[in-house]
């Protein structure tokens, strides 16, 4: 699949920032207009409520450990999409290969009950990339043996995937004599330490908040990403398939076997959003805890770049609407959580679809300048 | 020996209510994949239909304006989708996830605003859903002699008493199938799809054919909508699309992209469903009760395994997903 706007490097005077900086810029303010439009029509002050959701997220130290927690989810997805982008697959599993992990992370901590945290945290980072990529593993094989279309197979193994949990969760991991589906809570020894108990041992106190060392790992998988895609031969088959699967076959690479390798680190890394949010906040198996974060990291990919870097601030972007969209009910009657779907369906829509809106404008701006200024030196 | 028969049709009735969305929603998907732009975003166009002929329907009491308003909310966003990938090359599939996520997250959201009722519409009252068509002569067919016991409840239970929509639908195949193959506009559609450099050499404009493709799956994923919340259902709820419209696109794919084969393969999962709803709770022999939750993933599974086994490379449009570029 062809990815648009990426390394297509125009010739003439317009500078780098004006593609990574400035458009996706124009392109976010534009979504929020639009928003703005929405919050119009259901009779609220746009300009309130967008306050509002920005000092909610980033105003206060807690609110910006709620913030960073929403932003560890949107990094490990945004990460799991960009890696089958860079193999030119669409991976729109993320969805179901999470919830997955989180059952992985979750079977570890059910089971490991007295051991020492950071023993259960590493067996369940394990656990969750296995299950998140075993999840990811039949799309996958699908795809590069039988050509089956991975957009559908994906979107199939989500759904396949909500159903197992539930049938899970109701009949057979339930915790006996409860009424919700849901497995019995961890032992509290066992827990992933959250972000102000980790700082604690070190005598730095913050203010509780979900946010836990998951976050830390969220930003060393950027990290190995960066060195597996960019510095090893494994990566660099990766993006051959990805840029052109011909020119692939005839170097001696082979696509079916790199689809797959894909799709799995790609599951694996979705995989731990079980690791942030069973291990490090429910402290059980939940249904639903996953809530889109599969598709967003799609977005996250996309205005990331598929570069580690772009995802973080990507991922930081979300996780702001995330929390700050979520406070927006306390405040306002008419609002709901689902304001937020919208702002980021726009967000995606104007950062990702048309991330080519306002480009001729601009760079017909930039460049005439660029030419003015040679015709001059030339004159 | 009556009650099997009487069975067999309440399943295929079940069957063809159940397919009818699913049919509007792939077909839809026809015009625009066979044009070579892919939309994913099907399933966001429904819910966007089924809430807003819901949202209208409830408000005026008249289903017919609630299904221009579901059409015209498919068309809008057909349009929109249209924008980002023809006018501006944007990439097809991110559109199309867009738009699922946009409408996802707008249809409760104005319903909330609008209606106070927890992301919902009102219950429609019955003269504000669209209704079915009451054919003449249930009884008396019943009453003629030899032929009636069996062709009596095969008028009454698959005929009487349909939506008008799935009359429609049904009209809707038939014109589709004619106006692929046998009229100018789809000679011309199916170029575009396979070939836009070559329909552009010959003077027509590719981003014209592709938006008029984009203005009939817009119409009809609308339709498929204003289906489900005022012909079907009666009135709007969160989520009523349930991924139908990926089980559509899953049909066209398993279709091959022709109106025979993904009429099929609609009635397929349709008849997966409504077996689904029979099966729950029902004790197979040898096997037991099977948990609800796998039967009702039974159109998914049974997607994938076709998807891989029985279509083999499907092969799509040449030129579907690909922005056309011109003086390339």
């Amino acid at each position: 699949m062809l990815l648009s706007g990426s390394g297509k490097g125009q010739p003439g005077a317009v500078p780098g920032w004006v593609g990574y900086a400035l458009l996706p810029v124009l392109n976010l303010v534009a979504a929020f207009v639009l928003s703005g439009l929405v919050i119009l029509v259901i009779g609220e002050n746009p300009v309130d409520v967008l306050s509002l959701l920005l000092s909610e997220a980033l105003g206060y130290p807690e609110a910006i450990g709620y913030t960073l927690y929403y932003t560890t989810d949107y990094i490990f997805t945004g990460l799991a999409v960009a890696i089958a982008f860079h193999c030119g697959l669409f991976n729109i599993g993320g969805e179901g290969q999470a919830y997955l992990g989180g059952l992985g992370a979750g079977l570890v901590a059910l089971a490991l009950t007295g051991w020492p945290w950071p023993v259960v945290a590493l067996l369940a980072v394990l656990a969750s990339a296995l299950f998140g990529a075993a999840w990811a593993f039949i799309p996958a094989w699908l795809q590069a043996k039988r050509g089956s279309h991975i957009v559908i197979t994906t979107i199939m193994f989500n759904f396949i995937a909500a159903s197992i949990m539930t049938w899970l969760l109701v009949d057979v991991l339930i915790r006996p004599g409860s009424q919700s589906p849901e497995t019995r809570e961890f032992d509290p020894g066992v827990w992933l330490p959250s972000m102000d108990r980790a700082l604690g041992w070190f005598g730095i106190t913050i203010p509780a908040s979900p946010l836990n060392l998951s976050f830390l790992w969220a930003l060393a998988c950027c990290l190995l990403f960066h060195i597996f895609l960019r510095r090893t031969r494994w990566g660099y088959e990766l993006r051959t398939v990805g840029r052109n699967e011909r020119a692939a076959v005839y170097a001696g690479i082979s696509p079916a076997r790199n689809i797959v390798i894909a799709m799995l680190i790609s599951g694996a890394l979705a995989g731990f959003v079980g690791v942030n949010e069973i291990l490090g906040v429910q402290h059980r198996v939940i249904l639903n805890f996953t809530g889109g974060v599969g598709f967003v990291g799609i977005a996250v990919a996309l205005m990331g770049r598929n570069h580690p870097v772009g995802i973080i601030l990507a991922a930081l972007l979300f996780g702001v609407l995330a929390q700050g969209g979520g406070q927006l009910s306390f405040e306002y009657p008419t609002i709901n959580r689902e304001l937020v779907m919208v702002i980021q369906g726009l967000v995606i829509l104007f950062a990702g679809a048309m991330e080519n809106l306002f480009k001729p404008q601009v760079e017909t701006l930039f460049r005439r300048r660029g030419t003015a200024a040679a015709d001059t030196g030339r004159g | 020996m009556e009650d099997a028969l009487l069975l067999a049709l309440q399943l295929l009735s079940a069957t063809i209510r159940v397919a009818t969305p699913l049919v509007l929603a792939a077909f839809a998907g026809m015009y625009c994949e066979r044009s070579g732009v892919v939309d994913i975003g099907l399933e966001g166009k429904m819910l966007a239909g089924a809430f807003f002929s819901a949202a209208v329907a409830s408000t005026t009491l008249n289903p017919w304006l609630g299904l221009l308003a579901g059409i015209a909310a498919g068309v809008a966003l057909a349009l929109v989708h249209g924008f980002a990938c023809i006018t501006h090359n944007g990439n097809q599939v991110v559109s199309g996830m867009a738009i699922n996520i946009l409408v996802a997250g707008l249809a409760p959201t104005l319903a909330y605003a609008w209606f106070q009722q927890g992301g919902q519409t009102p219950l429609l009252p019955n003269q504000a859903r669209i209704p079915a068509v009451e054919l003449p002569g249930v009884d008396a067919l019943a009453g003629v002699p030899v032929l009636g016991p069996v062709l009596g409840p095969v008028y009454r239970e698959l005929l009487n008493g349909n939506n008008v929509l799935i009359w429609v639908t049904l009209v809707l195949v038939i014109a589709t199938q004619w106006v692929l193959y046998r009229s100018r506009f789809g000679l011309r559609l199916r170029a575009v799809g396979e070939n836009p450099a070559a329909v552009d050499t010959a003077g027509l404009s590719v981003a014209k054919l592709r938006y008029q493709a984009l203005l009939v799956t817009g119409a009809l994923t609308g339709m498929a909508g204003s289906y489900l919340s005022t012909g079907h259902g009666a009135g709007f709820v969160r989520d009523m699309t349930a991924g139908k419209g990926y089980l559509a696109l899953a049909a066209l794919i398993f279709g091959k992209w022709r109106p025979g084969p993904t009429l099929f393969a609609c009635l397929l999962f349709a008849f997966t469903d409504a077996v689904q709803v029979r099966l729950q709770g029902v004790e197979l022999p040898g096997i037991g009760v099977i948990p609800v939750q796998f039967i009702q993933m039974l159109p998914y599974v049974l997607t994938v395994l076709l998807l891989a086994g029985f279509v083999g490379k499907a092969i799509a449009p040449k030129a579907s997903g690909i922005p056309y570029v011109k003086e390339r």
